[in-house]
């Protein structure tokens, strides 16, 4: 009998001061308002998860209880999780002259965004893959995109970021954005597409 | 003559040194912390490693944090996670093909708070991505939500 009062306090206490002993899942909107779906599957129940602010509880008694979290509970439970999530990746595309390395005078300013984005990120990976048009052959295109895709990297190591966080490649005229014949100088094939993450 | 030859492969020598290095090691890495706030540790096989941002994880590696701890954490899938203080999150299995989209990630939050927006893998295939806790399955078909483990 007093061993049941000792677990019972005990309990209390426990229950009292440390976190609460149920499992809690709370769905969010996207950046866009998007809201995808999460099951919650307990050791009995299920709980379907498909909108905003939506929440499963696990009971003690092994089901999940549905409801919805106000965004000050969400707050409170999880804001230092919510301050660490990473920066989302980011892409850019810069365009080049035909034939060459040489960036187009809109993609010269477009630049800026990009040093902006590197600047504001920890730590940066970044990728930097080339592009041509359809004109030429193979050999010359895929040392042009190559070509394209360092003066990129060249730039940004000028920032400081290292070089073995740059990957580059060049895919020639491979994967043209705009398909066109062969021979076609097209400018929104010449490119280089750029993801930071 | 022959000293140019030596430059000129000194220099491959040299090229290959630098290029092959984060190559290799990028095969191995599934992720790689972003944030890293008070104390943040990896264990690995058996061994704590402190976590800085920069450190890359591998697939079976657990994320602690104390107290004062949380990190976010980017997956090459371009899975976000991020942990509070006091948590436990064990990596049991990631995989994924870059060209294809199709993998597996499986994690274990056995305490504290995570929040997460899923990647690629999510979006491809939609039973692909789980997280667990003591209690509970979560089937992930994205993209955006918080979980906190109870103990």
């Amino acid at each position: 009998m007093r061993r049941h009062y000792a677990a019972l306090i005990a309990s209390l206490v426990l229950g009292g001061c440390a976190t609460p002993s149920q499992d809690l899942v709370v769905l969010l909107p996207d950046k866009e308002g998007k809201v995808g779906t999460v099951v919650v599957q307990g050791q009995k129940g299920k709980a379907v998860l498909n909108t905003a602010y939506a929440t499963a509880r696990t009971t003690t008694d092994g089901g999940v209880q549905r409801g919805t979290a106000s965004q000050s509970e969400v707050k409170d439970v999880f804001s230092s999780a919510l301050a660490a999530q990473p920066p989302r990746p980011v892409s850019f595309t810069l365009y080049f002259e035909s034939g060459n390395d040489e960036f187009t005078e809109q993609s010269k300013q477009e630049v800026k965004g990009l040093f902006a984005e590197v600047a504001r990120r920890q730590a940066p990976d970044i990728t930097v893959i080339g592009h041509t048009d359809l004109v030429g052959p193979d050999p010359s295109n895929d040392a042009l995109s190559l070509q394209r895709a360092e003066r990129v990297k060249s730039i940004l190591a000028g920032m400081g970021i290292p070089a073995e966080r740059i990957l580059t490649a060049g895919r020639g005229r491979r994967e043209p954005l705009f398909p066109t014949a062969d021979g076609v100088s097209e400018p929104r094939n010449r490119r280089v597409e750029i993801n930071v993450r | 003559m022959q000293s140019t030859r030596l430059i000129v492969l000194r220099r491959f020598l040299l090229m290959c040194a630098f290029t092959i290095a984060p190559i290799a090691s990028w095969a191995n890495d599934i992720a790689q912390f972003r944030v890293a706030r008070g104390s943040v540790y990896l264990e690995r096989s058996g061994q704590r490693l402190p976590a800085r941002v920069g450190t890359h994880l591998q697939a079976t590696d657990t994320v602690v944090t104390g107290a004062d701890g949380s990190a976010g954490i980017a997956f090459v899938d371009n899975s976000l996670l991020s942990v509070g203080p006091n948590s436990v999150l064990a990596i049991e299995r990631y995989a994924f093909n870059s060209t294809t989209h199709e993998g597996a990630f499986e994690s274990s939050l056995r305490k504290g708070t995570l929040s997460v927006v899923s990647g690629k893998i999510a979006k491809q295939s939609p039973d692909a991505m789980k997280v667990k806790t003591p209690s509970s399955i979560l089937g992930v078909r994205g993209t955006e939500f918080l979980v906190r483990s109870g103990d």
